[in-house]
Order: structure tokens, then sequence, then C-alpha cells
């Protein structure tokens, strides 16, 4: 695992053309497009959305897709193409949070760990294997349960979540970066404890860690959107996908178009990032390819 | 001499993409009963896949594209392996023709016990075995081969035991049903050198007692010194020089022969430099169309590097592939 | 062997005190006040303090989860605030529950994943293969309720059917059980099988290139057994591992899809906890769930040393 995750490390480090190889791959992509799509949708909702996405029209209620509406609408007479459009902006905004969270907490826990030893890192290790002793989805249930339900919550307990997978990568990296010479070089010049960590461990670890935040992401949206469909996640209005398909099973069978556009786009969003990390795994590792 | 197997032009071939790219051509050999042949050449000139061919043991995508290989079985019926089905050949292997792998290590399944993996060899072929027979002659063949504590063995799992007991288990089970015909491909390389003596003797020993041929496959000519009576010189998918071993250590013909053996003797003579055949072996599809060796031969001279020379017989049983000993252009 | 396990179990001690305390301490963090919540507007001081002497909220921190974890032990996770029921028995009914859904959807998922991984395997990049791979990243890449969702969705519109609401027992009625809990195994089968697959593919195809594989082939094996005796028993290591994983997606997995098909397992009993602030029934299912998923983990590591001799027990 460790070493692997190093071989991958260097590769992206030095860089290796691996996105034109990604793109010559045409499953790479496909994923990249996919994202893309997600990404611009996102970045330019305003502008592709045709109506206001709480706007309630009571004469318009569940009216099949058509040139006016082209996903329909739903029970409120809302226009469901834009809310999905602002779904993705949902779906995006809060699994970059929250990855930015376990990413940054995770980061200085494995560094601390990694680099410290001995009681420092036991006592890191411990929590981190507490945190992974959970089935994750559960944890994140439990501290929005506590914490009550909202965006912020939402992004707070899937970050939580996630904190062990970062700490445990970036202290495996920091652990194979110390074992080599220069480290022991930058202590004999005499470079104090952070210089040394900040100036070579982090430039090191930083790319195994890239990887992981790529997969933690597609996990983050995948775990917004459940949690939103269980009703603890994204509250309505707020369109976020995983409500949006939970309230249509209301109305499903005279208006299926409320299940079908949202689930659409989570299966969608999550395949893209599946298909590129198989191309990227590939990429990487071309003996693996089978 | 009473033939156990001849082969006759074989050809193998890859798939690159949609493209058929030949790995061996021509290659024709003949083993008699309780002989040794030995096969020798750098890695990657086709020695290891003409033994898998044999056995039907290619792994995708090689394929043989032609060319035929009797073998005479036990029950003097006369069979072509290249093109025996599947069912018969799995009663071939094994039983008739078997094998011994370069890596002993990483031939044995990991998680079967020694005792296991002979009785399934057995089994597979001896299916109404009593537990008491296949344990007589799991325990008889470990004693052949000089396994201590043979009890012991039987219960271990491969990683257990260390290489050079491996791989006395790996002949062990490869002559445990008395094959006509054992083929070692590199049996000696991961060894020690000390044990690699040990083993060789004991093959040699086994040839005789089991009424056995062998076919060595080998980049060292030291273990062709050892164990074979008849030499083949693999280059580049093809054949290069073919001889009885001491008229082949006394004279050779071919240069890359003679690069060879000026390798050993580097290592073993009073020399201090040590001799290399310069460059590296052209990998499949690369190959010219005129002399293979001629890039890295020394006395490469005009015809050389525009056709291909045929395997001539220089001297009588001395086959050799070169323009210093012949004329003859191949067709 | 034996001393194994002993460790292992004496291993889980310290995971299992954390995971208690872990849960006890983010149960302090509930914003407001329980009892004002479970008074509402009937708050007197007197009735106020008679609630926090019921609770044992008025005593320090450390006695609290002493006397909580003590009850625990012997099997008492407290009462309901809504209710007044104890919580254990209920968590025990409902594992079953819970545990036979897991356990189908298990079945479905092997039953898929088993033969179509393998096959895909041997017949590698033919058409079965190229499908397979398909249908394989279809079932990582669907998640559980879209997929129940759709489902729902499509057998009511084409055939009409709606999956029972009202939950029979096994023991009701085995048949009538069988219909209820067939369509939720079948969703959480099917994502769980998208991952077996692709790992049984990929780490068959690996034990397929070792030489011991063409050594047995060189014995005389006959190809069943050279690809079920030897190649599959080998690819088997890293997919336990792979299912050991799993089993944590797959209790998360079957919180969802209780949900949808009204199941009234521990899930569905969590979810309930949870929208009604019946904090009991919150901590003392999130233990027991982080327990068994523990437990499980410990199982799977010990079948490890079964298939795998070459793992040392040191």
């Amino acid at each position: 695992m460790t070493s692997k995750e190093h071989i991958i490390g260097r590769r992206l480090s030095r860089g290796d053309g691996l996105l034109k190889q990604l793109w010559q791959d045409p499953l790479g992509r496909a994923g990249f497009l996919g994202i893309a799509l997600i990404i611009l949708l996102a970045v330019f909702a305003p502008l592709i959305a045709r109506y206001d996405v709480a706007q309630i029209n009571a004469r318009s209620r569940l009216a099949a897709p058509s040139i006016t509406y082209w996903f329909g609408t739903d029970n409120f007479g809302r226009d469901i193409f834009s809310r999905i459009i602002y779904g993705a902006r949902v779906s995006l905004i809060v699994g970059l949070v929250s990855v930015g969270i376990a990413a940054g907490i995770g980061y200085l826990f494995g560094l601390a760990a990694g680099y410290f030893e001995g009681r420092v890192e036991s006592a890191i290790m411990m929590l981190m294997d507490i945190i992974f002793a959970f089935p994750s989805i559960l944890l994140a249930l439990l501290i929005v349960a506590v914490l009550g339900t909202s965006v912020v919550n939402t992004m707070i307990a899937i970050g939580i979540v996630n904190i062990p997978v970062f700490a445990r990568t970036v202290r495996a990296s920091v652990k194979a970066v110390k074992g080599t010479d220069y480290i022991a070089n930058a202590r004999s010049v005499g470079l104090k404890n952070g210089a040394i960590l900040l100036r070579h461990i982090t430039p090191n670890a930083l790319a195994p860690f890239t990887v992981q935040a790529t997969l933690a992401l597609s996990g983050a949206i995948l775990t917004e959107a459940t949690m939103s469909f269980l009703g603890l996640g994204i509250q309505p209005p707020s369109p976020s996908w995983g409500s949006m398909l939970s309230e249509a099973r209301t109305y499903m069978e005279i208006a299926p178009w409320m299940v079908v556009f949202p689930a659409l786009f989570i299966i969608l969003t999550i395949l893209s990032f599946n298909i590129l990390g198989d191309a990227l795994r590939d990429a990487l590792d071309p003996k693996l390819k089978l | 001499m009473e033939h156990v197997l001849e082969i006759t032009d074989l050809k193998i071939s890859t798939l690159r993409g949609k493209e058929t790219v030949p790995l061996l051509d021509k290659v024709s050999l003949k083993v008699g009963r309780q002989q040794c042949l030995g096969i020798v050449g750098e890695s990657g000139c086709g020695k290891s896949i003409t033994a898998s061919a044999l056995l039907q043991l290619l792994p995708y995508p090689l394929s043989v594209t032609g060319g035929s290989a009797f073998f005479t079985a036990s029950s003097q019926a006369r069979m072509d392996l290249l093109t025996l089905p599947p069912k018969l050949m799995r009663g071939i292997r094994g039983r008739e023709i078997a094998m011994i792998f370069q890596e002993p290590m990483t031939s044995l399944d990991p998680i079967f016990t020694i005792q296991q993996q002979m009785f399934e060899a057995l089994h597979f072929h001896y299916p109404h075995m009593t537990h008491a027979d296949r344990m007589d002659k799991s325990l008889s063949m470990l004693r052949k081969v000089n396994i201590p504590r043979p009890e012991q063995t039987l219960a271990s799992y491969p990683h257990q035991l260390s290489g050079g007991q491996l791989q006395r288990i790996m002949i062990a089970i490869a002559l445990m049903n008395n094959p006509r015909l054992l083929i070692a491909d590199e049996p000696t390389t991961a060894l020690d050198v000390t044990i690699q003596m040990q083993i060789l003797e004991l093959m040699n020993e086994l040839k005789e007692t089991n009424d056995a041929s062998v076919i060595m496959i080998t980049h060292d000519l030291g273990v062709i010194a050892e164990t074979s009576q008849h030499v083949a010189v693999f280059y580049a998918g093809h054949i290069v020089e073919e001889a009885p071993v001491n008229e082949l250590f006394h004279h050779p013909q071919h240069p890359y022969t003679k690069g060879l053996l000026q390798s050993i003797s580097s290592l073993t003579g009073d020399s201090r430099q040590l001799y290399a055949i310069p460059g590296i072996v052209p990998p499949g599809g690369s190959w010219a169309a005129h002399c293979r060796f001629a890039a890295r031969c020394s006395h490469a001279s005009g015809r050389c590097l525009t056709d291909m020379p045929a395997l001539t017989e220089a001297a009588p049983g001395h086959f050799c592939r070169c323009f210093l000993h012949s004329q003859e252009v191949e067709a | 062997m034996k001393n194994y396990i002993i460790r292992r179990v004496l291993m889980l001690v310290p995971i299992l005190l954390g995971i208690s305390i872990a849960i006890f301490l983010i149960m302090q963090l509930i914003p407001g006040d329980v009892v004002s919540g479970i008074l509402g507007i009937e708050e007197t001081p007197e009735l106020r303090a008679m609630w926090e002497k019921k609770l044992g909220i008025d005593r320090p921190l450390v006695t609290q989860y002493l006397s909580w974890i003590g009850g625990v032990v012997r099997g008492d996770f407290g009462e309901s605030f809504r209710t007044g029921a104890k919580v254990f028995p209920e968590i025990l009914w409902r594992f079953s529950i819970s545990a036979e859904l897991a356990i189908l959807a298990c079945v479905v998922a092997w039953l898929i994943a088993f033969p179509l991984g393998i096959l895909s395997a041997l017949k590698r990049n033919s058409v079965i293969d190229r499908n397979v791979r398909v249908l394989a990243l279809l079932g990582v890449s669907v998640p559980g309720f879209a997929f129940a969702t759709l489902l729902i969705l499509f057998m009511a519109l084409v055939f009409g059917y709606y999956p029972p609401i009202k939950y029979v027992s096994l023991l009701e009625n085995p048949l009538k059980n069988l219909e209820i809990m067939i369509f939720p195994a079948i969703v959480l089968g099917s994502s769980m099988a998208g991952s077996v697959m692709r790992m049984t593919r990929s780490s068959l195809l690996e034990v397929l290139r070792q030489d011991f594989i063409k050594a047995v082939r060189a014995t005389g094996a006959p190809e069943r057994v050279t690809i079920m005796r030897h190649a599959f028993r080998n690819a088997s290591i890293p997919i336990v591992t792979l299912v050991g994983m799993q089993i944590g997606i797959l209790m998360g997995g079957t919180v969802v899809i209780e949900q949808i098909f009204s199941i009234p397992g521990l899930g569905q009993y969590l979810l309930t906890g949870i929208f009604q602030r019946d904090f009991p029934i919150v901590q003392g299912t999130v233990l027991f769930m982080a327990v068994i998923y523990v437990l499980i983990n410990l199982l799977v590591d010990i079948l490890y040393t079964y298939i795998d001799p070459r793992i040392t027990y040191s």
C-alpha cells in the first residue's frame, strides 16, 4: 500500500504526461468530460438555469418534461432542470468543503504522527483507528443527529469521517521520506524541525495526498446525497439531488421524471469519478491493466 | 537411434494489436532415448517458449503457428503434441512429459502443503490409488531426491522450505509418475552454486534410473557440460548451431557460440577481464531479414547484412548457421 | 493459533473502549437541553430537577460515563425517552431483521459476483468480459438509494407491483417474509456485487499469471481443478479483505434501504431515534452497530489465517 502510493506519488510529482495519457484513454476522457460537465453546470448555474429554483408555481405543478420545462416540474411547480443545475453546485460545494476539512485536519495529524513518532503518534493513530472503527455513514449520521441538520453540519460530519484516510496517507509518506538521506542532510546543516517539515516533507507527501483527495471527493458527494435522501443532510427547499429524489418518491407514479432526472445525475457523477479513477489507476500502474 | 521427441519446423508467434509477430521459427530438434538435449542461449532467444509449446502451456497471446512435435509415448503411440486435443494433452502432462521450472519459490501453490500437492499430482493420473500407496510413493520420491525428514517436509507449506529443498520437491513431483521426457527450464538458475551442482547430479542420476530423456534449457554452458549429450544453441528465435556436446565445446563454429564459451572461460580462467558479447538480443518483431547475429558479430561482412545463412552441416552431425562455414542462403 | 485469537480479542478492548467514549462524548455535544426538549412548555423547576436526577445528568461526566458503560456491559442500554421501553431488547430483535437482510444481500452479491467475475477473468477481453465489466462499473457507481427508487418505480410502472409495506417476520410466514426482503436484498447485493466482481476478476487474473498455475497445469491438472482449487483459492485472499471492508458499507446500506422499503431493522430504529431526538436509542444503536462491525472484522482477520498459511501468528 505504502510503496504503491509512493510510486503513484512520484509519478504525479514528475507529471510524466499523466494528464495527456489519461486523455488518450477513451475511458479516461469520458470520465474527464463527465466531471467537467458537472463542474461547468455548477459554476455557470445562474446562466444555465431557466427558472428560479425556489419559485413555486401552483398552476404548473407536476408538469411533464416539455420545451418549457425540459425535465418537467415537481409538486410545487418548480423547474426540475434548474434545480438539478443548482443541485450540482450544492453537491460540489459540500464535497469540496468536507474534503477540505478532512484533508486539512488529516494532513496536520498525519504530519505530526509521522514526524514526531512516539506518544504523539500512538495517540493520534489511536484516535484515527477509533474513527475508522465506525462504518462511515453511521458516524456521519450520529454527528448530524447530535449537531442538528444543516449544510455546515453536513460538511463537518462528512469531513470528520474522512480524516483518517488522509492522516494515514500523509503519515506513510512522511515516514517514507524521513528514511531518505536528504532529511538527514537537512538536519546536519542545522535546519530546525519546522523548517524541515515545510521545506522537504510537505512537497513529497503532497502527491499521494492529491490522489486520495480525488477519491474522497466522490465518496463525499455520495455521502451527502445519501444523507440528504434520508432527510439528514441538505434540507429543503435547498436543491440537493438526494433530497429531490427523496421528495419525488411520493409522486413517482404520476411524475416519474421527478425520480429519473435526479437519479440520473447522481449516477452520472459517481460513474464519471469511478471511470476516471480506473483510468488513473491504469495510467499510474500499467502492470495492473488487465 | 530411437527418438522420444522429434520437433520439425516449430514456429511460435504472438499478437501485437492485430498483427502477428513471430517469436520463434524453423526450430527442428530431436531427443534420443535416455539422452539429454541441452538448449542454450541468452534470455529472450525462445528457449522457454519452446518448452511451453510442447505441453500447450503458452501464455496468451502466444500461439504455435506452424510445425509439428511428434512424441512417442510409453505405449509406443506416436502423436503430435502441438495438435493434441486438450483432454489427451492432460494425460500427457505430468504422466508422459513432466516439467521443472526456473523459480522453485513460486512454482508451488503457496496455500497447500507439500503432501496435498504431491498427492494431487498422483491423483490426476491414478485417481484410484489408496492413501497408503500415495503416502509410500511420496515418501520414497522425497527420499530419492535426498530430502531429509520427508515426513516432516510433507506437512510443510512451501514458504517454510528453502529454494533448494523446493527444487528437489519439484523434481520429485515431476518424476513421480515416471515420465518418458523431463523438460527442465533453467532448473538451477535461482539456486546457490553449491546446491546447483547437487541438483544437476541428482537429475543425471534419476535420468538413468527412471529411463527418462531430458531437455535441459539454460543460459549456462556449464550446466550443459554437466548434463547434456547434444546441444542446440538458440539465438533470436532460431537455432544457430547444433552439435554433440564435446564437438561443440572443442570446435565451436558460430561466432555466437564462441562468444558464449569465451564468457564462461573468462569467469573460470586466468584472464582477469570479464568477457561479454556486446549488444543485446533483438526482441521478436525486430528481426532483420539477414543474419540475426550480424549486428553483434565481429566477423560480419557484406553478405551477413543482406542474406540469411542456412543451417548447414559444417562437420558430421555438427550444424551451423553462418556464412563463415557455408555459402548457402536460406530460402 | 489459539494464542493469536486471544491476542486479537484482547486488542479489541482499547478500540471498543475508545468507540464507547467517542459516542459518549459526541452525545454530550447535543446543543440545548435534553430536559427542556422532553418537558417542553410543561417545565417547572421541580419537574426539571426530577428529570435531571432520573437521567443522571446532574452527576459529573466521568460518573455518567461509568454508569452508562456499566449498564451496557450488563446489557442495559437505557430506556427510550418517548416510550420508556428498554432499548436493548428492541435492538436485539431489530438486529435479527437487519442481519437477515444483510445475509440475503451477501448471498445475492456472491451469486452474481463470483461466477461472473471468474468468467470475466477466464474469457478476458471477450464480449462476455466487456459486458461483465460494464455491469460491475454500474454496480459500484449506482448508489443504493437511487437504484432502490428506480427499481420501485420500474416495478410499479411496468408490472404494477408494489413491495409490501407491512413487515412479516421469517418465523410467521417465510414466503411472505422473502417477498418483503428480496428487493431490498437485490438492491444491497448488487451494489456489493460490483466491487466483488471487479476484485474477483483482477485478483484471479493476477494469480493466473503466476508460475505455480503453469506448474499445476504441467502436472496434468484438469482446468476445473486448476481454476477452482488453485487459482480461485489463492485469489480469494484479497477478496476476503474486500468483503470485510464491505461490511461497513453494508451496514450503512441497510440504514438507507430499510428506510426505503419500510423494514423495521436496526437502521430504521436509528433513523427514528435521530428524527425524534430520542438519544438513548441513537446512542445504543450506534454503539451496537460499531461493536458488530469491529467483531465481524475480527472474524475476517481470523478467517484469513485459515485461507493463507503464510500469515504468521506472531
